[in-house]
C-alpha cells in the first residue's frame, strides 16, 4: 500500500463527495435542455445543501434517536460506498476490506435504515413510502447482485476494482452477457435513484413519490445531509455502472501517477455521458404506476439472471 | 472471449439479441408493438445468416437470408399491420398468468433450453454451435407466450416468432436446412398467415371481437 | 476436572438434568426457579460452550455408558461436528436461559419449577442428540427432545389453538423420527449392528445409499421445517413461551442440520452430486417460500417462524451445494459451502434467539402478539428496542453483521462453481443464487416490516404507553445475544478457523487458502475475493463521526421539536399508519400465486365497514387437509365396527380367536 493507493483512495472519496451535487446539477440542466426549459445553475444543488445547513433542525415531537442517527448513517454508507468503486484507480487499500457483495450491502443498509427512519414517526406518508421504498428495493438489490455476478464470473472475482482492472485490460469483444446486464444495469439505476419511470425526484405528489416520501418529515442540516447521501448514491450508480461497463481509461496498477491523468478527465467524460443519457431516458420515459414499478424491477432481475446464462452458454 | 473472431462473436450477439426480444414479446401487450418486435427479430435473424454466409462461404445462406428479410422482416408485418388497422385490435387483454410469474417461468425455460443444448452443442461442428441453446429458449418461450395469450392476434405473432427459432436453430446446429425444405416453410408460413387472416375476419365476423375465449363455447356441450 | 471436551460436556448436560430436578424442589418459587436456577443454567451453557469449542480441534473422543437396557451400552462420542452444535447450544442457551430468569413469571399455566425441568430436559436432549454414537440413544435423545418441547409448546394448554399447534407438532415429529429411525435401518447395511461405528464401516449399494438419505431428508427435514413438512413450525413456535420459541427455533432446528450432516457425510460416506442437487432445491424452495410468507405475516412471532423457516432453506441450500461440489471431487468448494451452512447455523441461532426473545419482552410489556395493535415501543422499551435492532438487521444480512458473512461465503461459494462437469447443474447454480440474493432482499423486507411496526411509528393502542422496558436479566440475555451477533460480524476468520476444523473432519478438504490476516476473510484467495469486516466497521464509524463532527462544529446543532406535518388534515392519527397487512401488500400483490387469499372488503354503504384478511397456506389446504379428510374417512369406516355394546367386542376377540386358531393349525 503505496502513497500513491493512499492519495488515489482520498483523492476519489473526495471527488465523489465533493462533486456528487455537480452531478445531479448535470442531469437536471441536461433535462431542461432537452425539455426546452430554461437550465438552472450547475450549482444549484450545492446552494440548497448550504441553504439547509443553515437553517435549524425541526424533528417531530416523536422522533427517537434512530431518527436522527439515519441521516448520518446514510451518508456514511454513501461514503463507504464511493470509497470501494474503482472510479479513478483499481489500487485503492479500501477494497480489499469490502468487495462488490458488500458494496451491495451497504447500500442496503442504507436503504433499511432510511425505510425505518420513515417509518420512525409514524405518519401516513412515511410509512407509505418506506413500503414502497421496500418493495423496489427488494427486487433491485438482487438484481444489482446479478448485474455484478455476470462481470464478476466474466473476471472470475467479486472484488470490484479486480473487476474494472480486468475489464479495462481485455481486448475490446463483444459481450452479449454484458449487454443484458447493462440493460438490467440501467433499470436498477432509475429505480434505486428515485428517477422517473418509477419515481419522480420532483414531484410531492402523493400518489406517486416514493423518495420523497420518506424525507418529509426531515429538515435542516438532517435533510441537507439525506440530499446530499441521495446525490452521492447517484454518482456511486454512475460510476459503478462505469467500472463494470466501461472501464477503460481507468488507472491500473502498474501505472502510477501519470494514470490519473488520464483516468480523472476519462471518468469526468464518461459521468458527463452518463447524465446526459440518464437525463434522456428519463425525458423521453413516462412514469410507470406504483404497481408497475415491481414488474420492472422483475425485468431487472431476469435481464441480470439471462446475462448469466448467456454468459456460460456463450462463454462470454 | 478474445480468441473468438470477430464475426462470431456478432453472431453470439446476435443470439443474444433475439433472446432478448423475446422476452420483450413474453411482456409485451400491445400488439402493435408486439408486431415491431417480431419484425426485429426477423432482421437480427437475416443478420446472423449473412453473417454467418459470410464467415462459412455458403451461397445457399445468402438465399434464405434474402427470404427472411422479404418474408419476416417486410410482408408479414405489414400484412399485421394492416389486419390490426382493419380490425382494429391493438391492445391485448390482461394475460392469463401475471407478467412477472411469465418472467420467471421463461428463466427456467431458458435454464432447460441451455442445459437441453449443451450435449447437442458438443456433437454439432458448425462455428454458431453455442447458440443452438437460444434457439430452443426462443422456440419454446414463443410457445409459452401463444399459451398465455388471449388474442388470436398475439398468437400468431408467437406462431411466427417460433418459426424463427426454429430457423435459427437449424442454422447453428446444421447451417441451415435443405433449400427445398426451407423453401417449403417460408411458402407454408406464408400461406398460414393469408389462411388466418381470413380467419380472423370470420372470427370478428361471429363474434364481434378477436378474444379466443368465444371459441370455447365451440365444445362439445354435455 | 474432566479432561476431554466429551467429559466436560456430559458433566455440563448433567448438571442441566440436576438444575432441572432442583425446580421440583421449590416449584411456585419464581425467584428461586427464576433467580438462582436459570442463571446458573446460563451458566452451565457457557461453560459447554467454553468447552465445545476448545474441543472442535481435539481429536475424537469416546465414551461407553453401561446404562439403560442390558446388552444395549449407550455409545458416545464428541467429534468436531458434534462440539460445534454443541457450542451452538451452549452460546445460545447461556443467553437464552438468562432472558429466561426474568421471562417466567406467576400465571403461565405451569408451575415455573415444572418449567424448570421441563426446560432443562429439553436442553439436556439435545446435548444427548449431539453426542448419540448409536441409533438407539440417537433414537431416544431424539424423541426425548421432540417430547419435552411438546410439553413447553402446550405450557398454556387450557387454549384449544395451542393445544392444536401442540398436536400438530407432536404428529410431523413423529412422522420425522419414524422416518429417520427407518433410514437409520437401511444404514446398518445387514450388519444389525445399531452403532454408528458399524454403519460407517457398512456397504451399502447405490439404491439403499439412496434410500437411507432420502429417509433422512424427510425425517430431518421434518425437524427443520422444510416445505412441504414446514406446517407444524409457524403454529407451534408462536404457541411456546418465547424462550422456548427461542430455543427451538435457534437450536433444536439446528439439531436437524447436525443429524443431516452426520448422515449425508459421516455415515454415508461420499454422497454422489444429484443427492446435493436436491437438498439445494428443498433448502431454496424452503426458503423462499418461507421469506414471502413472512413478510405477509401479522403476528410477530409467527412473521419469526416463517423466517426459520427461510434461514434453514438458506443452511440446507448451502449443505446440498456443498454435497454437490463434493460429489463432483472439488474440495475447495465443497468446504466453502459447507463453511456457509455452517456458519449461518452459529448466526441462526444468535440472531433468531435474539429476535424471538425480544418480542417475547414486547409480549411481557404489552400482552399482544398482533402486529396490529402495537407500535411505537421504542420510546418506552429502549433496551430491547435496539437491541432487537442489532438482531432485525444481522438476520437482513447487512454488513458489518453476522448475517451477512454467511450469505457473502454462500455467494462465493455459488459464484465459483463456474466449472460444474453436468451442463444442467452449472446452469441450475445461477439461479440457486439468484434465489439466495432474492430470499435475502425479502428477509430485509420482512424486518423492516417486523421492526417497523412493533417499535417506531406511533402506538397503535393506548394500553402501549404503560410499557415497561425489560427487567436486569432479561436485558443480560439479550445484550449476550447481540454481541454475539457483531462478534460473529466482525471477526469472521477465528470462526472460520474453526468450521474449517469441522469441514476437513467431516470432508477430508479445507478452504484452498487459510485466513491471510486475522482481519481479513478471504477463503479464495486466487479469486482475489475479500472481505475485511472490522476495517470496514472502523471506516464507516470514523466518516460517520467525522460527518457529526463536521457538522456540528461548522454549523451548530439547534434543535426545535414540533408537531410532525399532518398534510393539513388535522385528525392523523395513529391507525392511519401502515398496519401489517399493508405493509406486507405489495409482496401480496406480487407473489399473489403463491398465497391463499381471504379477502371480506366492505361494501360502500356499510355504516361500520369492516376490512378482514387472512393469508393462507396452499400447502395446507391442498396437501395436508385432503389427507386429513381421508384419514376421517377411514375412521368412520372403521367405526362401524364400533357398536358400544360389550358382547359385540367379545365376538370379535372370539372370532379372531377362532379364525387364529384355525390358521395356525
Amino acid at each position: 500500500m503505496s502513497t500513491l493507493h493512499l492519495a488515489t483512495q482520498a483523492l476519489e472519496i473526495g471527488a465523489a463527495i465533493g462533486t456528487a451535487p455537480l452531478f445531479v446539477g448535470w442531469v437536471n440542466q441536461c433535462r431542461a435542455w432537452l425539455q426546452n426549459r430554461r437550465a438552472p445553475s450547475l450549482l444549484l444543488p450545492y446552494r440548497g445543501i448550504r441553504k439547509l445547513f443553515h437553517k435549524d433542525a425541526v424533528l417531530a415531537e416523536r422522533a427517537s434517536a434512530l431518527f436522527r442517527v439515519t441521516p448520518y448513517m446514510v451518508f456514511g454508507a454513501m461514503v463507504l460506498v464511493a470509497a470501494i468503486i474503482p472510479s479513478m484507480g483499481t489500487r485503492l487499500p479500501l477494497t480489499i476490506a469490502a468487495d462488490s457483495i458488500a458494496l451491495v450491502g451497504l447500500l442496503a443498509t442504507a436503504r433499511m435504515f432510511m425505510s425505518l427512519a420513515a417509518m420512525d414517526i409514524g405518519t401516513a406518508f412515511g410509512t407509505l413510502g418506506a413500503r414502497r421504498e421496500m418493495m423496489v428495493g427488494f427486487l433491485a438489490e438482487p438484481a444489482l447482485l446479478m448485474v455484478i455476478f455476470v462481470a464478476a464470473l466474466i473476471s472470475q472475482t467479486t472484488s470490484l476494482a479486480a473487476i474494472a482492472e480486468h475489464l479495462s485490460s481485455q481486448r475490446l469483444a463483444l459481450y452479449p452477457s454484458l449487454a443484458f446486464t447493462a440493460v438490467a444495469f440501467t433499470l436498477v439505476l432509475l429505480a434505486e435513484n428515485a428517477r422517473i419511470p418509477v419515481d419522480n425526484p420532483a414531484t410531492h405528489l402523493e400518489l406517486t413519490m416514493i423518495h420523497e416520501a420518506m424525507l418529509l418529515e426531515y429538515s435542516a442540516r438532517h435533510l441537507a445531509l439525506l440530499e446530499w447521501a441521495a446525490a452521492l448514491k447517484l454518482f456511486n450508480y454512475a460510476c459503478i455502472g462505469i467500472a463494470l461497463f466501461v472501464p477503460w481509461g481507468v488507472a491500473t496498477g502498474s501505472q502510477g501517477p501519470a494514470g490519473l491523468l488520464v483516468s480523472v478527465p476519462a471518468l469526468a467524460l464518461k459521468l458527463a455521458a452518463a447524465g446526459a443519457g440518464l437525463a434522456l431516458i428519463e425525458t423521453v420515459s413516462a412514469k410507470l404506476r406504483v404497481f408497475r414499478a415491481p414488474e420492472l424491477m422483475a425485468t431487472a432481475f431476469l435481464f441480470a439472471v439471462l446475462g448469466l446464462l448467456v454468459h456460460l452458454l456463450l462463454g462470454a | 472471449m478474445n480468441n473468438v473472431p470477430v464475426l462470431l462473436q456478432l453472431v453470439n450477439a446476435c443470439a443474444a439479441g433475439l433472446l432478448l426480444l423475446s422476452f420483450a414479446m413474453l411482456s409485451q401487450r400491445r400488439i402493435v408493438t408486439l408486431v415491431y418486435l417480431l419484425a426485429t427479430q426477423g432482421a437480427l435473424l437475416c443478420l446472423a445468416t449473412l453473417l454467418l454466409a459470410w464467415r462459412t462461404h455458403q451461397p445457399h445462406l445468402y438465399i434464405s437470408a434474402g427470404l427472411t428479410l422479404g418474408l419476416k422482416v417486410i410482408f408479414l408485418p405489414w400484412l399485421l399491420h394492416r389486419l390490426i388497422r382493419r380490425l382494429d385490435v391493438y391492445w391485448d387483454s390482461e394475460p392469463l398468468i401475471n407478467a412477472s410469474v411469465t418472467m420467471l417461468l421463461g428463466l427456467l425455460i431458458v435454464v432447460f433450453a441451455f442445459g437441453l443444448a449443451q450435449p447437442i452443442a458438443a456433437l454439432s461442428s458448425t462455428a454458431a454451435r453455442s447458440t443452438i441453446g437460444i434457439a430452443i429458449a426462443v422456440i419454446l418461450l414463443a410457445f409459452m407466450m401463444m399459451i398465455t395469450r388471449r388474442k388470436a392476434m398475439s398468437q400468431v405473432v408467437g406462431f411466427l416468432s417460433m418459426e424463427n427459432g426454429l430457423f435459427f436453430g437449424a442454422m447453428s446446429a446444421t447451417y441451415g436446412m435443405p433449400m427445398v425444405v426451407e423453401l417449403g416453410v417460408a411458402l407454408d408460413v406464408l400461406v398460414a398467415m393469408l389462411v388466418l387472416g381470413v380467419f380472423f375476419f370470420q372470427i370478428r365476423e361471429q363474434f364481434d371481437s378477436l378474444d379466443l375465449h368465444h371459441l370455447e363455447s365451440l365444445k362439445e356441450k354435455h | 476436572m474432566p479432561k476431554t471436551p466429551l467429559d466436560g460436556a456430559l458433566v455440563l448436560i448433567a448438571a442441566w438434568g440436576v438444575i432441572g430436578l432442583a425446580g421440583l424442589l421449590r416449584p411456585h418459587s419464581v425467584r428461586f426457579v427464576g433467580r438462582v436456577l436459570f442463571p446458573l443454567s446460563a451458566l452451565c451453557g457457557l461453560a459447554l460452550a467454553v468447552v465445545a469449542a476448545r474441543g472442535v480441534a481435539a481429536p475424537a473422543g469416546h465414551a461407553l455408558l453401561v446404562v439403560g437396557l442390558p446388552d444395549l451400552p449407550i455409545h458416545l462420542r464428541c467429534d468436531a461436528l458434534a462440539c460445534l452444535f454443541l457450542l451452538v447450544l451452549g452460546a445460545a442457551t447461556a443467553g437464552i436461559s438468562l432472558f429466561a430468569g426474568g421471562y417466567f413469571r406467576q400465571g403461565h399455566g405451569a408451575a415455573p419449577g415444572l418449567l424448570c425441568l421441563q426446560y432443562h430436559m429439553f436442553l439436556a436432549s439435545m446435548g444427548c442428540v449431539l453426542l448419540a454414537d448409536d441409533a438407539y440413544a440417537f433414537m431416544v435423545a431424539w424423541e426425548s427432545m421432540a417430547l419435552s418441547s411438546y410439553f413447553l409448546v402446550t405450557t398454556q394448554h387450557r387454549l384449544a389453538e395451542i393445544r392444536r399447534a401442540g398436536f400438530l407438532y407432536l404428529l410431523i415429529a413423529h412422522l420425522g423420527a419414524i422416518a429417520i429411525l427407518l433410514s437409520f435401518g437401511v444404514l446398518q447395511g445387514g450388519s444389525w449392528r445399531f452403532t454408528f461405528d458399524s454403519m460407517r464401516a457398512a456397504h451399502l449399494s447405490a439404491p439403499w445409499a439412496t434410500v437411507a438419505f432420502m429417509l433422512a431428508l424427510l425425517g430431518f427435514g421434518a425437524k427443520a421445517g422444510l416445505v412441504p413438512l414446514h406446517v407444524w413450525l409457524p403454529e407451534a413456535h408462536p404457541a411456546a413461551p418465547s424462550p422456548v420459541s427461542a430455543l427451538m427455533s435457534g437450536v433444536m432446528l439446528k439439531t436437524a442440520v447436525y443429524g443431516m450432516l452426520r448422515v449425508s457425510f459421516d455415515l454415508l460416506g461420499s454422497p454422489p452430486w444429484w443427492w446435493g442437487l436436491i437438498a439445494l432445491g428443498a433448502g431454496l424452495g424452503s426458503a423462499f417460500y418461507g421469506v414471502i410468507f413472512s413478510a405477509v405475516q401479522t403476528d410477530m412471532k409467527r412473521l419469526l417462524a416463517w423466517s426459520s423457516i427461510e434461514n434453514l432453506g438458506i443452511i440446507f441450500a448451502g449443505l446440498g451445494l456443498s454435497i454437490v461440489f463434493s460429489g463432483f471431487r472439488m474440495g475447495a468448494l465443497a468446504a466453502l459451502a459447507l463453511i456457509a451452512a455452517l456458519y449461518h447455523c452459529l448466526n441462526h441461532a444468535f440472531m433468531k434467539s435474539l429476535l424471538f426473545l425480544g418480542t417475547g419482552a414486547v409480549l411481557h410489556a404489552t400482552g399482544e402478539r398482533n402486529l396490529g395493535r402495537l407500535g411505537g415501543l421504542m420510546r418506552r422499551m429502549p433496551w430491547v428496542a435496539w437491541l432487537t435492532l442489532i438482531g432485525a438487521l444481522a438476520i437482513a444480512g447487512l454488513p458489518p453483521l453476522n448475517g451477512f458473512v454467511s450469505e457473502w461465503l454462500l455467494l462465493q461459494a455459488f459464484l465459483f462453481a463456474g466449472d460444474v462437469p453436468r451442463a444442467f447443474v452449472d446452469m441450475l447454480l445461477p439461479v440457486g443464487a439468484a434465489i439466495v440474493a432474492l430470499c435475502t432482499a425479502l428477509a430485509g423486507y420482512a424486518m423492516v416490516k417486523f421492526y417497523g411496526v412493533i417499535f417506531l411509528g406511533q402506538p397503535r393502542e393506548p394500553a402501549l404507553a404503560e410499557a415497561e422496558d425489560a427487567g436486569l436479566l432479561e436485558r443480560a440475555g439479550l445484550v449476550w445475544l447481540a454481541a454475539g451477533c457483531v462478534a460473529l460480524g466482525v471477526l469472521p476468520v477465528q470462526v472460520i478457523g474453526m468450521l474449517d476444523t469441522v469441514s476437513r473432519a467431516l470432508l477430508g478438504t479445507t478452504l484452498a487458502a487459510p485466513a491471510a490476516h486475522w482481519w481479513l476473510l478471504a477463503p479464495a484467495a486466487a479469486r482475489g475475493a475479500s472481505y475485511g469486516p472490522l476495517v470496514f466497521l472502523l471506516v464507516a464509524a470514523l466518516v460517520i463521526v467525522l460527518t457529526l463532527l463536521a457538522v456540528r462544529l461548522l454549523y451548530h446543532r439547534r434543535v426545535r421539536r414540533a408537531p410532525p406535518w399532518d398534510c393539513g388534515y388535522v385528525r392523523l392519527d395513529a391507525r392511519m399508519q401502515d398496519s401489517a397487512e399493508g405493509f406486507g401488500q405489495p409482496i401480496r400483490h406480487i407473489f399473489q400465486p403463491f398465497f391463499l387469499i381471504r379477502r371480506e372488503l366492505p361494501s360502500a354503504f356499510d355504516r361500520l365497514p369492516r376490512y378482514h384478511m387472512e393469508v393462507g397456506d396452499r400447502i395446507w389446504r391442498y396437501a395436508y387437509e385432503p389427507v386429513g379428510q381421508l384419514v376421517r374417512r377411514v375412521a368412520d369406516l372403521v367405526a362401524v365396527l364400533q357398536q358400544g355394546r360389550i358382547s359385540t367386542y367379545l365376538m370379535y376377540s372370539f372370532v379372531t380367536l377362532l379364525v387364529l386358531l384355525g390358521v395356525v393349525l
